[in-house]
C-alpha cells in the first residue's frame, strides 16, 4: 500500500512546556489509525500539527510527498487534501447547513454551483440530513451537528480525514449516530487518523491502535492485539480504566 | 401656535432636512469605512498600525464633534488646507463616528472564537477567505445592535454642524427664532423633522438586530 502521511520525529513544546518530543506515525492509503491516550497526553495536539493549526518546533511532516511547513504560502492547498473535524462540530452559525457544506467548495476548489449542490445533497442524504439542508446549525442536535460537520470535510474530497474527539461533547445516545458515519466511511478505504475515547469504536474502526503516553507512543499494534493482548504495563493499567469488571 | 407660519416655514426645514440627512450619512459611510479598516488592523495587533489605531480611536472618542469640527473647519486652513463646511462636516462626523464603529466591529472580531478560524482554515482556505466569508459577517451579526445605536447617535450629532454654519436642521430652527421669535413653531418642527429622520432608522435598526441575532443565536 502507498504511504499518505508521514511523521518523522516531530517534536512540539510551548516555552517550557514539552508535549511531545521525537512523535513518529506513517499512514498508509485506506488505513484507518486510531490515536488513545489518557487526557492531556498530546494526542490532539499531535492531529493539529498534522495540518499546521500548530507549528512544530523539530521533525517534519509530508503528505504524499510534500511538506507541510506552517509558514509555507502553499498550506492552503495542501490543507484541501487534509479534512478536518473537531470535538465541538464548529459549523459556520451565520449560513444554513447547505450553504456550511458549499462555502469551502465554491470558494476554494472554485466547483460550480450547481455540482457542489448536487454532492452536498447526496452527502447529506447519506447522513439522513436531507430534510435539514435549510436550516441554521443552531437548529440541530450536536449529533446531527457532527454529521454535518463530517459531511463538510468530505466535500473538499480529502485524502486523509483527522478526527479529534468527535464524540467527546455528544450526549450518549447520539454517539451512535455520528459513530455509524464514521464506520461508513472506514468501510469504503477511507484513510483516517482518529483520536478518541470510545474504546468500543476503536476495537470496531481501526486497522492499527496507537498509544500515546507523556508526550511517546508507547504502544502500537492491530486493534486486536492492542485490546486483548497489550504487551506494555502503562497500556494494560490505561485500559484497564475503561472496564467495570 | 399659528398653523400658518408652520406652512410658512416647512419648505425652509425641508431643504434643511435635505442637506442634514445627506451630509450625516455621508458621515456615516465615513465612518463606517474608517471603523472596519480600524477593527481590523485593532483585531488582528497588526504592528505600527495597531498603536496609531488605537491612539485615533482615544483620541476622537474623548473629545467632542464641536471642538474635532472647528479644528478641521477654523484650524486646518491655517495651514492651506481648507475645506467647504459640508465635506467638514461629513469628515468630522466620519472621524467621530470612525472610533466609535471600530470598537463596536472590533468586540464582534473578538467574541468570534478561533475554533471558527481553525475550522475555516481546515477546509484549505486562505486568511484572506476566511476573513471574508467567516469572521466577518458573524462580527458584523454580532455587531449590529451597536451599529445601529451609533448610527442613531451620530445622525443626532448632526445638530453641531450649526456652529460650522452648514444649514442643517438645528441652524435653521435657530436662524427662525432669531428673525421671527416664533419659538414654538420653530421647535415644533425641529422636533418634527429629527423624529422623520431617526425614527425609520431606529425601526429598520430593530428589525435588522432580530435578525441578525435570530441567525446567530436563535433568540
Amino acid at each position: 500500500m502507498d504511504v499518505i502521511l508521514e511523521v518523522k520525529n516531530i517534536s512540539k513544546s510551548y516555552e517550557d512546556i514539552t508535549v511531545f518530543e521525537n512523535l513518529s506515525l506513517t499512514v498508509k492509503k485506506g488505513e484507518v489509525v486510531v490515536i488513545v491516550g489518557p487526557s492531556g497526553c498530546g494526542k490532539s495536539t499531535f492531529l493539529r500539527c498534522i495540518n499546521a493549526l500548530e507549528s512544530i518546533q523539530d521533525g517534519e511532516i509530508l503528505l504524499d510527498g510534500e511538506a507541510i511547513d506552517a509558514s509555507s504560502k502553499e498550506l492552503p492547498r495542501i490543507r484541501e487534501k487534509i479534512g478536518m473535524v473537531f470535538q465541538s462540530y464548529d459549523l459556520f452559525p451565520h449560513l444554513t447547513i447547505l450553504q456550511n457544506l458549499m462555502l469551502a467548495p465554491v470558494k476554494v476548489k472554485k466547483t460550480p454551483k450547481a455540482e457542489a449542490e448536487k454532492e452536498a445533497l447526496s452527502l447529506l442524504d447519506r447522513v439522513g440530513l436531507l430534510s435539514k439542508k435549510d436550516n441554521f446549525p443552531r437548529q440541530l442536535s450536536g449529533g446531527q451537528k457532527q454529521r454535518v460537520a463530517i459531511v463538510r470535510a468530505l466535500m473538499m474530497h480529502p485524502e486523509i480525514l483527522l478526527l479529534d474527539e468527535i464524540t467527546a461533547a455528544l450526549d450518549p445516545e447520539m454517539v451512535r449516530e455520528v459513530l455509524d458515519v464514521v464506520l461508513s466511511l472506514a468501510k469504503e478505504g477511507r484513510t483516517m487518523v482518529i483520536v478518541t475515547h470510545e474504546m468500543q469504536f476503536a476495537r470496531a474502526v481501526a486497522d492499527r491502535m496507537v498509544f500515546i503516553d507523556g508526550g511517546k507512543i508507547v504502544e502500537e499494534g492491530s486493534a486486536q492485539e492492542f485490546f486483548d493482548d497489550p504487551k506494555t504495563e502503562r497500556l494494560r493499567q490505561f485500559l484497564n480504566s475503561f472496564s467495570y469488571d | 401656535m399659528d398653523p400658518e407660519v408652520l406652512r410658512s416655514y416647512v419648505p425652509l426645514y425641508k431643504e434643511a432636512f435635505i442637506l442634514t440627512l445627506e451630509t450625516g450619512w455621508l458621515g456615516i459611510a465615513i465612518a463606517f469605512a474608517i471603523g472596519i479598516v480600524t477593527a481590523f488592523i485593532m483585531h488582528f495587533r497588526i504592528p505600527v498600525l495597531a498603536k496609531i489605531a488605537s491612539v485615533y480611536v482615544e483620541l476622537f472618542r474623548n473629545t467632542p464633534l464641536l471642538v474635532q469640527l472647528f479644528f478641521i473647519y477654523f484650524a486646518l486652513p491655517k495651514i492651506g488646507i481648507s475645506i467647504p463646511a459640508r465635506e467638514c462636516g461629513a469628515i468630522g462626523l466620519g472621524l467621530l463616528g470612525g472610533s466609535y464603529m471600530a470598537e463596536g466591529i472590533r468586540s464582534g472580531l473578538d467574541a468570534v472564537g478561533t475554533l471558527q478560524e481553525e475550522s475555516a482554515l481546515a477546509l484549505g482556505m486562505s486568511k484572506r477567505q476566511m476573513f471574508m466569508y467567516v469572521i466577518f459577517p458573524e462580527a458584523l451579526s454580532i455587531s449590529v445592535p451597536g451599529i445601529v445605536a451609533n448610527v442613531i447617535f451620530l445622525l443626532k450629532e448632526t445638530s453641531v454642524f450649526s456652529a460650522i454654519s452648514l444649514m442643517d436642521l438645528m441652524f435653521t430652527a435657530k436662524d427662525l427664532i432669531g428673525l421671527y421669535y416664533d419659538t414654538t413653531e420653530a421647535l415644533v418642527l425641529l422636533v418634527v423633522f429629527y423624529i422623520i429622520m431617526l425614527l425609520p432608522v431606529s425601526l429598520l435598526g430593530s428589525i435588522v438586530e432580530k435578525k441578525a441575532r435570530y441567525r446567530t443565536l436563535g433568540v
